[in-house]
């Protein structure tokens, strides 16, 4: 067990490695009633062609199967695994990303009990052809609820505009089509190739005595058996470096318009501390340009383009990169490309170092406030391992970032001419409410 | 439970509580602004809080604003309006770091208390009066907003079955008001509106974090004046309002472009939170359909596979049991069928001891979780604001506890079915 201090965030983070490759992080958080453990697999939507554990040959899976797994988990010989928890205080949830599958659970009682539940349902597949069946109505209903969310369409229309190949275009869910291809031995093939510990990240954080659940989990641990374990060996697409589609337009039975812009990373492979100083440039770099407080926010509320649901994001993964920026709005058309001149303009000027020393704080506060939600922390830390990045170094990781070193990742990441999608949501002009 | 002390004065026209913690690497503020939901208000209100969170006489654009926010290391600021039953509260919150786990030591509180005082006590005035163009600026917004409402399906679905069921009463108004009285709306009736807000709303300041009891009392006095104390009445509770059964239950269908059917179902259940029986009605919706291991939960989606989502909530401060749920719209009769048979099953008393001990013990919980959040615990907090029979806090789970099997079937023989709202999708019969 090691045990590392963070004496500005008064943190203590106690981790370990298992004989059989588990990483175990536990966070004590005093004060807190309760308990959050996330178990995490590095294994989401887009690993969908790999070599199977025990075999040769690539197989490519149906779109959607990480997620339909996740769903599948939850049911054993006995039954629902929702009971287990809600008999004993705790309620129980799951979320599939890209490159990732999270099991959950919170609870202010009974944390022995629930944590012996999250390790064991997750470490235990059971699935029927009968169940697996079930399960398609299920998820056909959670993909027709994506496909009338206007948003989700937005993110995902913009995904697919700005990359050809690669499977992060692929609704995380999949298709109505897709998932009627999967079967109990697909699911069996992908849960023994991505479920193994060595691959997996156990994080729990809140009122709990670190070295007491650390035992309980190296015992629950030492009862099961696992094979070596093996590295898992993903197809690397070959995704073009620029965007596919410059602007795609879909039309939905909505009052507002919408309108996302998406920048593609052109080259995304970095990692660790690289990575992690690329992502918060990136952000620092959206702030300046699109935050409240510039001068292009303050032009396109004027302008009536916006409203408050304008936002930014960046995601950087290894593989794939983007940022997103956008809202609803009357005039999409207009809105995007405003978007495309600002990024413009801004690339012409020299970085204001006030600026940056303001939004570097604003960062900073912002981490600290995250800091008091167990939920963020333990998804973010997982997300960060995956990545060999840190969490807890992105306070002196924003701290040392430079004017100089900004510019660069200004100019490396903001190619609008080659890097640039957009996507709108336009009114079908049916619906409108009488 | 562990139960931090709650620490309350009057400030003038404010009622402040203090809720100590050092649970928290930040200090969070909750202003609640209470007075009736009505027509004729709600509009302006949900626009005021638009102005207000945007602009100050100190820093009168929103930019100027945003990065004074930003130089208090990204202190949030936001304001927006809901309704509990038929109060209508702008809130406005913020949220700062506290200064000690900052390397430079800023002195972010005070600055933080007297930026919040003067959102709500020192506007951007021009000629008296709140300044034009930001007005418009807001109205424009708002629009969208409010035109935006019909774009997220679910949310339209609730509008829309809260409009028919509640159609005469004031909870049937949206909480963001109408599109078409904004453009009445003048600069100076705004200003008009604000000044009687500050006069006669029920004003309380929440404060929560790690927080010097006599300091934070001193910054308060001196940022929030109290000129108006004395013209305020001490409580302003609405009455129970009637709750008027229609004879036979309405159905609403309606129909649109969409590949999922939203069924929404509306019951009247009188109880309201601080009735003795409301527990039992927490109780009574968690074993229907509050968890994940609900009986529509289970029924609908588990067992018949019809929905990514069956779930019901109680609208505490109104006294409605609301249930929700995505389907296939060739599915409305199986599905609807399944969910009032379960609502029968609650009636008859068709649930055992087991299925109560387990929602009690997820109730318990989450209202333990809620406590972690600053936000959820001043929420909890406020409820006892709105009746007038408080429920401390530490005695949630002793209540909760103490409920039976009878008071659940109690409450559940109390609850009339009222309304069904169904949006249906149009290419789908067909498939």
């Amino acid at each position: 067990m090691t045990k590392q201090t963070f004496d500005q965030l008064q943190e203590t983070l106690y981790f370990d490695k298992l004989p059989n490759g588990l990483h175990v992080y536990v966070l004590p958080k005093k004060g807190f009633n309760k308990t959050f453990a996330t178990f995490t697999t590095k294994y989401g939507s887009i690993d969908n062609h790999f070599v199977p554990i025990g075999e040769e040959e690539p197989l490519r899976v149906p779109d959607g199967i990480a997620h339909f797994l996740e769903h599948k988990l939850f049911e054993d010989e006995e039954g629902d695994i929702f009971q287990e928890f809600s008999k004993k205080g705790a309620s129980a949830n799951a979320f599939t990303s890209f490159n990732r599958t999270a099991y959950l659970f919170s609870s202010t009682m009974n944390i022995e009990d629930n944590l012996e539940t999250l390790m064991d349902f997750v470490q235990k597949p059971y699935f029927t052809d009968e169940s697996v069946d079930k399960e398609k109505g299920i998820i056909e209903q959670e993909i027709k609820m994506y496909e009338d969310n206007p948003d989700w369409q937005n993110f995902f229309g913009l995904l697919k505009a700005m990359f050809k190949e690669h499977p992060v275009g692929i609704d995380i869910a999949g298709t109505v089509e897709s998932i009627n291809q999967t079967t109990k031995d697909l699911l069996y093939t992908c849960y023994k190739t991505f479920y193994h510990p060595g691959n997996m990240v156990l994080f729990i954080v809140g009122n709990v005595e670190p070295e007491k659940i650390l035992q309980q989990v190296r015992q629950n641990q030492a009862n099961k058996s696992f094979p070596e374990p093996e590295d898992i060996q993903r197809e690397i697409v070959k995704e073009p470096a620029e965007v596919d589609e410059k602007k795609v337009v879909i039309p939905m039975p909505v009052n507002t318009g919408k309108c996302l812009v998406g920048i593609k990373e052109q080259r995304p492979d970095k990692q660790g501390k690289d990575l992690l100083k690329h992502e918060l440039s990136v952000q620092l770099l959206l702030e300046m340009m699109f935050g409240q407080s510039s001068e292009n926010y303050q032009t396109l509320y004027e302008q009536g383009l916006i409203d408050d649901t304008f936002s930014f994001d960046y995601t950087g993964e290894y593989g794939f990169g983007f940022s997103v920026i956008g809202g609803d709005s009357k005039k999409p058309e207009t809105l995007g490309n405003a978007i495309k001149t600002m990024i413009s303009d801004f690339l012409q000027q020299p970085i204001n170092k006030d600026i940056v020393e303001r939004i570097r704080k604003k960062k900073i506060g912002y981490f600290l406030k995250a800091m008091n939600s167990p939920e963020y922390i333990a998804n973010q830390f997982t997300r960060y391992r995956f990545n060999d990045m840190d969490l807890f170094h992105v306070i002196p990781t924003l701290e040392a970032l430079t004017t100089e070193s900004l510019q660069e990742t200004l100019n490396d990441h903001f190619d609008v001419e080659t890097q640039m999608s957009q996507c709108l949501i336009v009114s079908e002009g049916e619906s409108q409410r009488a | 439970m562990e139960q931090d002390r709650v620490i309350q004065f009057q400030a003038g026209s404010l009622n402040v509580h203090i809720i100590p913690s050092k649970t928290f690497k930040t200090t969070t503020f909750n202003i609640q602004l209470n007075a009736p939901l009505t027509e004729e208000t709600a509009t302006k209100r949900a626009l005021l809080s638009h102005i207000l969170q945007n602009s100050t006489a100190d820093h009168p654009s929103r930019q100027q604003l945003r990065s004074a926010l930003e130089e208090l290391y990204g202190a949030s600021l936001f304001s927006d309006v809901t309704k509990k039953g038929e109060h209508h509260i702008i809130s406005i919150r913020m949220e700062i770091a506290n200064e000690k786990f900052l390397k430079d030591q800023t002195p972010l509180m005070e600055e933080g208390i007297k930026l919040l005082a003067s959102v709500l006590r020192n506007p951007n005035l021009e000629n008296g009066t709140f300044n034009e163009k930001i007005v418009e600026e807001e109205k424009r917004s708002l629009a969208q907003k409010i035109s935006s409402v019909f774009d997220d399906k679910m949310r339209y679905a609730n509008k829309r079955l809260t409009e028919e069921m509640c159609q005469g009463e004031p909870f049937g108004v949206h909480v963001l008001g109408r599109e078409e009285d904004l453009q009445a709306i003048t600069s100076s009736a705004l200003f008009d509106y604000y000044k009687e807000t500050l006069k006669k709303d029920k004003m309380d300041l929440y404060i929560m974090g790690d927080v010097e009891e006599k300091e934070i009392t001193s910054f308060i006095m001196r940022y929030f004046p109290d000129e108006q104390a004395d013209e305020r009445e001490s409580r302003q509770l609405s009455e129970r309002s009637s709750n008027e059964l229609k004879d036979t239950p309405n159905e609403v269908v309606e129909e649109q472009s969409v590949q999922q059917g939203k069924l929404h179902i509306g019951y009247r259940t009188d109880v309201l939170y601080g009735d003795d029986d409301y527990f039992a009605m927490q109780l009574f919706n968690g074993i229907f359909g509050g968890f994940s291991h609900s009986k529509l939960f289970i029924n609908v989606r588990e067992k018949a596979s019809l929905a990514y989502y069956a779930a019901s909530r109680v609208e505490s401060f109104k006294g409605l049991l609301i249930v929700m749920s995505g389907i296939q719209s060739s599915h409305y009769k199986k599905a609807s069928d399944i969910i009032f048979k379960q609502m029968e099953e609650m009636k008859q008393g068709n649930f055992t001891e087991e299925d109560i001990e387990q929602t009690k013990a997820v109730y318990k919980n989450q209202i333990l979780e809620t406590m972690d959040v600053p936000r959820g615990r001043i929420e909890l907090e406020y409820h006892n604001e709105l009746t007038e029979n408080p429920i401390p806090l530490n005695e949630w789970v002793k209540r909760t506890d103490s409920v039976t099997k009878e008071d659940i079937v109690n409450v559940a023989k109390k609850i009339k079915l009222d309304t069904v709202y169904f949006l249906k999708g149009k290419e789908e019969a067909t498939k």
